[in-house]
């Protein structure tokens, strides 16, 4: 038993779900009590979506468990199978279902429907969405394509070059739900085409039963969204010898590995390696005088494994932050999340609990956070600067404007998206400079929030962000009004490495000659 | 026999589980923490339900049932006994703490009356423990809070003190105007539950009125009465008609004199009326089809109906209590299908026969019937704001009057020419 405040990921049959509602032609029973229908609000609200998901609940009550609930399944199952005469039929179960055992997908299967049905077990238990979706879009293309498996795959990712035609890929991963994946598709299909290189299956996202169907026809996949698509693609190599790219193209750097990895795999000439400088405005910028001001900005990162890593790349390599914290949920990617952490010199964060990322964040004293809409919540109480990279969805994440991550205009939009709330942070530290000037007015902090306001400047690093909990350390006035001085998104930093020095020296009174003592020691 | 038409249906529904008025009660009783035993699907609905997450800490968490705890591996009683320690050490403000119930639990039966008393010898003192079922195998959206305030009356000190007993949550601001109103008639002493504080706790007794806020409070009700308390049948605070006659159901049971009653509500009378026309305006004739969730659906039929001008073409409900809904019955015009339960498919067949102007459903129907191009308004917005009483009719009509006048602001420039073709679907 655990105890859960908010989470991250919802159940697994959620994960279901966003397949079941990414597809066309999908339709999803599922054994479930009417509480569960709360989910359709995840598609009609916060994806604002214009259509229902495609699922039937059975909304079993207390009254059928004593009764035939098995036959109960059964009349959902004939009843959506009329109305909506699915070309494939998901058949499932959520938590409370799982305990009563009435096995909906072998009912369903044992009657006799002309469409392929498909049972799922996800144990609501144990597993999450992201798991969720993973396993219901591999169940899905296994059971669609294991007849057309060959006995001997002799698939040649180069056959392109002899057939006449242009190199095929699918796009494998992208859905509902899944962070920015709608703007995503459109920027790997014009990044792919623009190298001459034909997009053949999107899925789940669009794609039809008849799609998963098609998809050995091209000459490789890309495994875009590792969380959702990496066990159909090592599916669909194993049983039909077909590669998958690896590479997650967010970033300038990674979009142009994933470029060569393609190129490499299909036979054909990698592009140059100045082509990310010349069609993405990232590294220019990051490269502008402008930028110089992000050098070494403390960065904290936090969010599904794919995007986590993908930041921290990104961070490291093309924004020149320091990346101070570095963690996921997803429990799937702690691998890779920990190998990347070691390699930055800090220990990954792999949790579930966000108050342990929260306080993880705290402890990192970061100047920018990005993390998914649960670390902006805590930034905004920590009064740090923040961005979200990552999933759990808000309505915000699904944004009018086109908004990649992916491809070269995904670079510039992250861009964007990283470095505003810091140079809002910085017309903080101007507005905290000019707040006695009689033009100043209250309330310009706009990425606080309400946390904002010159009242809220005033505290911040001083009484939010307590020291090690002491009482033997005494701040003088003077301490106090030097420490001031300093601008707020550093000052919590300054406080404890000057109260970490005191202790170290044994001084018991900071005041302002402490703090340079510190200021020196440090630096030295 | 004249009357509304009543009617039943079952199939699958598209309802709330009683957990989702957690996200009321919380922030009615400040100093209360509701802990739901149950699965993850439950902390994703409740945080789904909530909107945003927006709390440092919110007041409402889930212990997650784990394979550990199902297998028997771990005793769940242990497990949940731990939770509890863990989460009142973390936040020693808490003195009422609600161990909710949920599918999972009950069908595995895990005991949580059990629990709370258990917990209850430990915390003596300090923290008081109480258990309720808000499971959607069970309950249905406002249900929950029955649960919640039919597990607190065992709790109520006796009295047979004579009082006004207002029962069931209302804005804080809609209850001190109700009650200021109640002084002004006459009556002296008026109290509520759920408190404001979870430890003060109402008395009840022989002296006690029982006034319903809400109609989703059948079992409370009952209890209450069990008690010794005198629940009265009245049309519920939802318009200027409804109001006036709920509280002057209260004046009779007081024998207040009708002229000092009168003098207190006429003027409100006169100004909710001003209020009104404007939305009546664009209301009249208007036609309105309800689908069942919150149970505050008979009485806005009623209030659109009567005071609005509207059409009813179906009102839904997920469960009809007859008795306690008999003044609200008796004011919808003859023949209005009234229809209890829900098989969602059908009934989104009728609406889409019917073609209403206006549809009241859950957040997971809305959009979808707008792209159809069939307006809608939320009916969770309906338990989050401020509508009971007379002066509050003009903001509950204007809830129903602002997605039409939005569509006839922002329509004839944005609406595709084909009026057959979804959108964004």
């Amino acid at each position: 038993m655990q105890l859960t405040l908010w989470t991250y990921e919802g159940p697994p049959h959620v994960g279901a779900m966003r397949i079941a509602a990414s597809m066309r032609g999908v339709h999803y029973v599922l054994h479930a009590p009417q509480g569960d229908t709360y989910a359709d609000l995840l598609f009609t609200m916060i994806e604002r979506r214009g259509q229902r998901p495609p699922v039937t609940y059975t909304t079993f009550q207390a009254r059928d468990l004593g009764g035939d609930t098995a036959e109960l399944v059964k009349r959902h199952v004939r009843e959506a199978v009329d109305r909506f005469q699915p070309d494939a039929l998901l058949v499932g179960e959520s938590c409370t279902a799982e305990l009563i055992q009435d096995q909906p997908g072998a009912l369903a299967q044992g009657m006799e429907l002309t469409m392929p049905v498909v049972s799922l077990e996800l144990p609501a238990y144990s597993k999450k969405e992201n798991w969720g979706a993973a396993e219901t879009f591999y169940q899905l293309v296994r059971n669609l394509l294991k007849e057309q498996a060959p006995a001997n795959s002799q698939h040649d990712p180069r056959a392109w070059q002899h057939q006449g035609r242009r190199p095929r890929v699918n796009l494998l991963g992208p859905s509902l739900l899944g962070f920015r994946c709608r703007d995503d598709v459109l920027e790997v299909q014009k990044l792919l085409t623009l190298h001459g290189i034909d997009v053949g299956v999107v899925a789940p996202l669009g794609a039809g039963v008849e799609d998963l169907q098609r998809i050995p026809d091209a000459d490789l996949n890309v495994c875009l969204y590792p969380e959702v698509a990496e066990s159909s693609c090592s599916w669909l190599e194993r049983n039909f010898g077909m590669p998958f790219s690896r590479t997650v193209p967010i970033g300038v750097g990674a979009t142009h590995d994933f470029l060569v990895e393609v190129h490499e795999m299909l036979g054909m000439e990698p592009p140059a390696p100045d082509e990310g400088y010349r069609h993405s405005r990232l590294p220019w910028y990051s490269e502008s005088v402008d930028s110089t001001y992000l050098t070494g900005k403390r960065v904290f990162i936090f969010g599904d494994g794919s995007h986590a890593l993908a930041a921290a790349r990104i961070c490291s390599e093309e924004l020149g932050f320091t990346v101070v914290g570095l963690g996921t949920y997803s429990r799937e990617m702690a691998r890779p999340v920990r190998a990347a952490a070691k390699a930055l010199g800090l220990e990954a964060l792999i949790s579930d609990d966000y108050l342990a990322v929260e306080a993880a964040m705290a402890e990192a004293a970061p100047e920018l956070v990005l993390g998914s809409q649960m670390e902006r919540h805590s930034a905004k109480r920590l009064g740090i600067p923040c961005a979200v990279i990552s999933t759990p969805m808000h309505v915000q994440d699904v944004p009018a404007r086109m908004s990649p991550q992916m491809g070269w205009e995904g670079a510039n939009v992250i861009f964007d998206d990283w470095v505003h709330p810091l140079m809002m942070g910085l017309e903080e530290h101007l507005i905290g400079m000019f707040r006695h000037d009689f033009e100043f007015v209250d309330g310009h902090q706009s990425h606080l929030g309400h946390a904002g306001g010159a009242g809220a400047a005033d505290s911040s690093g001083l009484s939010d962000i307590p020291g090690e909990g002491d009482g033997a350390l005494q701040w003088t006035a003077d301490g106090e009004a030097e420490l001031k001085k300093i601008p707020f998104f550093v000052r919590g930093k300054v406080r404890r490495n000057t109260e970490a020095y005191a202790r170290d020296v044994g001084c018991r009174e900071i005041s302002s000659e402490t703090l340079y003592d510190a200021k020196a020691h440090f630096k030295a | 026999m004249a009357g509304p038409m009543l009617l039943k249906e079952s199939g699958p529904r598209e309802v709330f589980c009683g957990l989702t008025s957690i996200v009321w009660l919380h922030r009615r009783m400040p100093d209360a923490f509701f802990l739901v035993v149950g699965s993850r699907t439950c902390a994703h609905l409740i945080q789904s339900a909530a909107g945003v997450m927006i709390f440092a800490e919110p007041r409402f968490g889930t212990a997650i049932l784990s394979e550990r705890d199902l297998a028997g591996l771990a005793d769940a009683h242990d497990e949940l006994d731990r939770v509890c320690r863990e989460l009142l050490q973390r936040r020693p403000e808490i003195r009422t703490l609600f161990l909710v119930g949920s599918c999972p639990s009950e069908v595995i039966k895990l005991d949580l009356a059990r629990a709370a008393e258990r917990l209850n010898e430990e915390l003596t003192g300090r923290v008081r423990v109480v258990n309720y079922s808000g499971s959607g195998i069970e309950t249905t959206f406002t249900q929950g809070e029955d649960g919640a305030l039919a597990a607190l009356v065992p709790l109520l000190p006796a009295s047979d003190e004579r009082q006004l007993l207002l029962v069931g949550t209302l804005a804080d601001a809609v209850e001190d105007r109700q009650m200021h109103l109640f002084q002004r008639m006459g009556i002296e002493t008026i109290r509520s539950l759920p408190p404001r504080q979870s430890t003060d706790l109402p008395a009840v007794g022989a002296g006690t009125t029982v006034l319903l806020t809400q109609p989703f409070l059948t079992e409370t009700a009952r209890l209450l009465s069990d008690r010794g308390a005198t629940v009265l049948t009245a049309p519920f605070p939802l318009g200027a008609e409804g109001s006036r006659r709920w509280m002057e159901a209260a004046a009779t049971a007081f024998h207040l004199p009708d002229e000092r009653v009168a003098a207190v509500l006429d003027p409100l009378m006169e100004r909710a009326q001003s209020a009104l026309a404007r939305h009546r305006a664009v209301l009249e004739g208007k036609r309105i089809f309800l689908l069942p969730e919150s149970q505050l659906e008979l009485p806005l039929a009623r209030f659109l109906q009567r005071e609005c001008g509207m059409e009813l073409v179906e009102v839904g409900t997920p469960y009809l209590n007859r008795e306690q809904m008999a003044a609200e019955l008796a004011l919808l015009p003859d023949d209005v299908p009234v229809m209890e339960g829900q098989h969602v498919e059908q009934q989104l067949d009728r609406v889409r026969a019917s073609q209403p102007d206006l549809v009241v459903c859950g957040m997971g129907l809305a959009n979808p019937l707008e792209a159809e191009g069939i307006a809608t308004k939320w009916s969770i917005e309906l338990v989050f704001s401020p509508i009971h009483g007379i002066d509050q009719a003009g903001d509950l009509a204007e809830l129903f009057s602002r997605p039409l006048r939005r569509r006839q602001l922002i329509r004839p420039g944005l609406h595709p020419s084909s009026p057959d073709a979804t959108v964004h679907a």
